[in-house]
């Protein structure tokens, strides 16, 4: 078989204007077809993943263990006193007792903001941290990912109540927690991220409650 | 016509490499390069894409005419690209999680568009398609040795994380070279893979250079090294 470097003498016909609007249009044409068809066959499958990889980072800051109840549909809204935003928050319920909360928590990190979500007892301890996405530095900021490290555990069983104020921060900044060589900022915003979550549930306590009368209404409806 | 695909693959893997040669492609290899499994894995996905794109334009090179190959080219570089994205994130979702960084990264990547418009449109599906997985097969190995330099000077470790792209079956490949290493920030930052790549350039040239005095001295006649136009 034959290499060749050179183009073979082309047909008139190709030449023509119009051959060559229909053959990109077409091409276009085809393409789109070819992208729509795509789409069509693989989104109820990209959407099932998408919902297990939210149940796998939810049953990691909630043990499916905590609840008998559809932890990714009971969701109640937050607000905020200061400011008129409201935060999704899923609710674990055993037998119509809250055993749970999560919540999603951001904070801008060294490039961007970091994505996580924090699972929290019904006393406000924290039962699990894990970080859903984030642009920071490979190899230096990832290291708060589960699969890369397990600093993010360090967190778990932590609570406003028995972990003082000033001890929510970096060891540089005399607190408890473990910076990364090369990356500070990085592990400065996942903790302000979590006291800042800790916080809301603390100040919003009333909110967090009266989702729980909220809940056993609902569940009268299953017997 | 067993010569000519060894050609191929010496033109792909060395003489004419795309990002040793060609200088192509730098954005992805500089961005991706922190760890040699990164490297890896943008390897891989860039080679898939490079054979589809290799294919689709060998066998419509009859039909694109050479005015309007160029947008026709990247529409369907962008839609095989898409395509991937699509299907991977479906059916291969938990390799997604870990390429589908690198996905969209292929699109910017004009070593496909360069090796589809200067060697598939000219060429039969066969060859394109050996074309196509000896140029992949050349990336790889830049991206896997500038990764892995980076990883073991900046972090201490090589093929970190192997078993998430690989499978656990892998594991074997994680190695922690220094222990407790502090590691050198630069090395993991982007000017990092500019210095590591100016290193493997130069040895490049430096062996290049050797084999070309080898080659010259017995017929007394340069050797061009020539880089193909994309």
């Amino acid at each position: 078989m034959a290499i060749h470097t050179a183009t073979a003498a082309e047909p008139a016909y190709r030449k023509r204007l119009g051959y060559q609007a229909m053959l990109l249009g077409g091409i276009c044409f085809l393409v789109a077809m070819l992208i729509i068809f795509g789409n069509i066959s693989s989104k109820e499958a990209i959407e099932a993943a998408l919902k297990q990889d939210k149940l796998d980072m939810l049953s990691q800051v909630l043990p499916p263990s905590l609840y008998d109840n559809n932890v990714l549909t009971d969701v109640i809204e937050v607000t905020t006193a200061g400011s008129d935003k409201t935060v999704a928050v899923n609710v674990a319920t055993n037998q119509g007792v809250i055993t749970g909360f999560a919540f999603s928590i951001s904070k801008e990190g060294y490039s961007g903001p970091i994505n996580m979500i924090m699972g929290i007892d019904g006393q406000g301890q924290i039962i699990g941290v894990r970080v859903i996405s984030h642009t920071e530095t490979p190899g230096l900021g990832d290291k708060i990912e589960i699969s890369k490290a397990n600093w993010i555990t360090a967190f778990e069983g932590l609570s406003l109540a028995n972990t003082a104020n000033h001890q929510w921060a970096v060891k540089k900044d005399n607190g408890r927690f473990d910076q990364f060589a090369g990356a500070t900022i990085t592990p400065r915003a996942v903790v302000a991220a979590v006291y800042d979550g800790l916080q809301l549930f603390e100040q919003e306590r009333d909110q967090f409650r009266y989702t729980k009368s909220k809940e056993k209404n609902a569940k009268e409806i299953h017997p | 016509m067993s010569t000519s695909y060894k050609a191929l693959f010496s033109e792909g893997l060395w003489n004419n490499n795309v990002a040793l040669s060609q200088m192509l492609a730098l954005c992805p290899l500089l961005a991706v390069t922190t760890t040699a499994t990164n490297g890896l894995g943008m390897g891989l996905a860039t080679l898939v894409v490079m054979l589809t794109a290799n294919l689709v334009g060998s066998v419509l090179r009859h039909i694109i005419t050479p005015q309007v190959r160029i947008p026709v080219f990247i529409v369907l570089i962008a839609a095989i690209v898409t395509l991937v994205d699509m299907w991977m994130n479906a059916w291969m979702h938990e390799l997604y999680k870990v390429l589908g960084l690198f996905i969209p990264l292929i699109v910017t990547n004009c070593a496909i568009l360069g090796r589809v418009e200067s060697f598939a449109s000219k060429n039969a599906s066969l060859p394109s398609l050996v074309d196509g997985l000896a140029m992949g097969m050349g990336f790889i190995w830049v991206l896997v040795v500038l990764g892995a330099f980076r990883e073991i000077l900046g972090s201490g470790t090589l093929f970190a994380h192997a078993s998430l792209l690989l499978g656990p079956a892998f594991s074997w490949m994680e190695i922690t070279i220094v222990p407790n290493y502090q590691g050198v920030l630069l090395l993991v930052l982007p000017p990092g893979g500019f210095l590591v790549l100016g290193f493997i350039l130069f040895f490049k040239r430096l062996i290049d250079a050797a084999l070309e005095q080898r080659a010259e001295q017995p017929e007394n006649e340069p050797v061009i090294s020539q880089g193909d136009s994309a």
